[in-house]
């Protein structure tokens, strides 16, 4: 099981998306992403995108601005 | 039994999208959905940068769609590849800088594109024939399945049956009585259909979701390209010409000058890349300075930063300028005057 960071910090929505997807798309099930953020539409778009495709955001943290999502790789 | 056919949807977040996959989805279809973004889309950016518009549901329309309908959505980043398309369009610009047609034909490639590397069989789109005056009109439609190769493996469902029958149809993937006739500007078929389908929430029908549309972005963005004197952009120009006033003051120079704390917050970012001004002694916005200014520039500019400042009716501002290379100095100035303003200094 391997964890992965992705910063998208400064980029606005969809962007923080289209990052996550493209690194989710290249790792396996189980497997884990943190998503570095500051635009706060993240907080809802990664998470529905997670929902679509079958993946689980294990933990959403905000501090000083900025934004940490941990979402584990499901199995689609 | 066999395994279903496959179409992929593009999906805008509006209603006509949102139909379209779900009529078709209707018949047993596998359907999944695709999204471009184009660095264009007025979904998200504006209210995440303004702070009044942060009260507001900060919901992707495209995401919410797939959610109704329970499908996966691809979100394609087609930033750089779009550029040809807004630069030099085969089919011209409609009203604005909006190259309609060629967006259509682009994106329906890409899509046709992703169908052949996927394994999926056809493709969906809401258009509705005469629903827009460049894109959806009976003479434009096969220009779009030509050109785009999509051929007659692109459905559009809501308006199939004033169309020849395409190969899902002639196939029997899709039953073509099945599918519409709408036609025309009316969203009354559209809005029945949503009922029928229990739809009672969605966005704005037929909602321009595109900056090129705007006459005043549009309008931003040609100024962009004649005073660099060549037509190109890079993400940060489109973004940027999303924020804050923009006025030209001089043909060599432009300020963008923020209008309030989330703009102020996100122009920061780009502070290191442009010559910037702020009040110290007042409150007041950040300002960018977009080209190239000597002395007297700066102090024009300083007196426009102080103009729009809370110190626009004292004596004199203390304003703050920044180069490129972080060496700051203070200017003394007095705000312009309103009426000294020239309005075609606005953008």
């Amino acid at each position: 099981m391997s964890t992965e960071t992705v910063d998208a910090r400064h980029l606005l929505c969809p962007l923080p998306v289209i990052r996550t997807q493209d690194t989710l798309a290249r790792l396996a099930s189980g497997d884990s992403v943190r998503v570095l953020c500051t635009d706060p539409g993240a907080i809802h778009d990664i998470p529905a995108w997670c929902r679509v495709h079958g993946h689980e955001v294990c933990d959403i943290a905000e501090q000083d601005g900025e934004i940490v999502i941990t979402v584990r790789v499901g199995d689609t | 039994m066999s395994e279903p056919r496959k179409a992929v949807a593009l999906i805008s977040g509006g209603l006509d999208s949102l139909l379209a996959a779900r009529v078709v989805m209707e018949q047993g279809v596998h359907v999944e959905g695709i999204n471009f973004f184009t660095g264009f889309c007025v979904e998200g950016h504006t209210h995440a940068i303004r702070k009044k518009d942060r009260a507001r549901p900060k919901r992707n329309n495209a995401l919410w769609v797939a959610e109704q309908l329970g499908i996966k959505l691809h979100i394609i980043d087609i930033i750089e590849e779009y550029k040809q398309v807004v630069i030099n369009p085969v089919h011209g610009y409609g009203a604005n800088l909006n190259p309609c047609l060629d967006c259509k034909i682009f994106m329906i490639n890409k899509a046709r594109e992703w169908i052949d590397a996927n394994g999926f069989d056809f493709i969906i789109t809401g258009e509705v024939i005469g629903q827009r005056p460049m894109s959806q009109r009976r003479d434009t439609m096969p220009v779009v399945a030509r050109d785009s190769g999509a051929g007659d493996r692109l459905v559009r469902p809501l308006c199939a049956r004033k169309l020849p029958p395409t190969l899902p149809e002639q196939e029997g993937w899709l039953d073509r009585d099945r599918l519409h006739d709408f036609n025309g500007r009316s969203r009354k078929p559209q809005m029945a259909l949503a009922r029928q389908f229990g739809f009672e929430e969605y966005a704005q029908p037929a909602g321009g979701c595109c900056f090129l549309t705007d006459e005043q972005y549009s309008v931003k963005l040609a100024d962009l390209w004649e005073t660099r004197g060549k037509r190109e952009y890079d993400l940060d120009d489109i973004m940027l010409l999303k924020v804050g006033r923009h006025l030209r003051p001089r043909p060599h120079f432009k300020l963008i000058i923020g209008r309030e704390e989330g703009e102020n917050r996100f122009m920061e970012g780009y502070r290191k890349r442009f010559v910037y001004l702020l009040p110290l002694s007042h409150t007041g916005p950040l300002v960018l300075l977009d080209g190239e200014a000597d002395s007297d520039d700066l102090e024009l500019a300083a007196r426009l930063t102080a103009r729009f400042s809370h110190g626009r009716d004292a004596e004199r501002v203390t304003v703050e300028v920044t180069g490129k290379d972080g060496a700051a100095r203070t200017l003394e100035v007095a705000p312009l005057p309103a009426t000294e303003i020239p309005a075609e200094w606005y953008l």
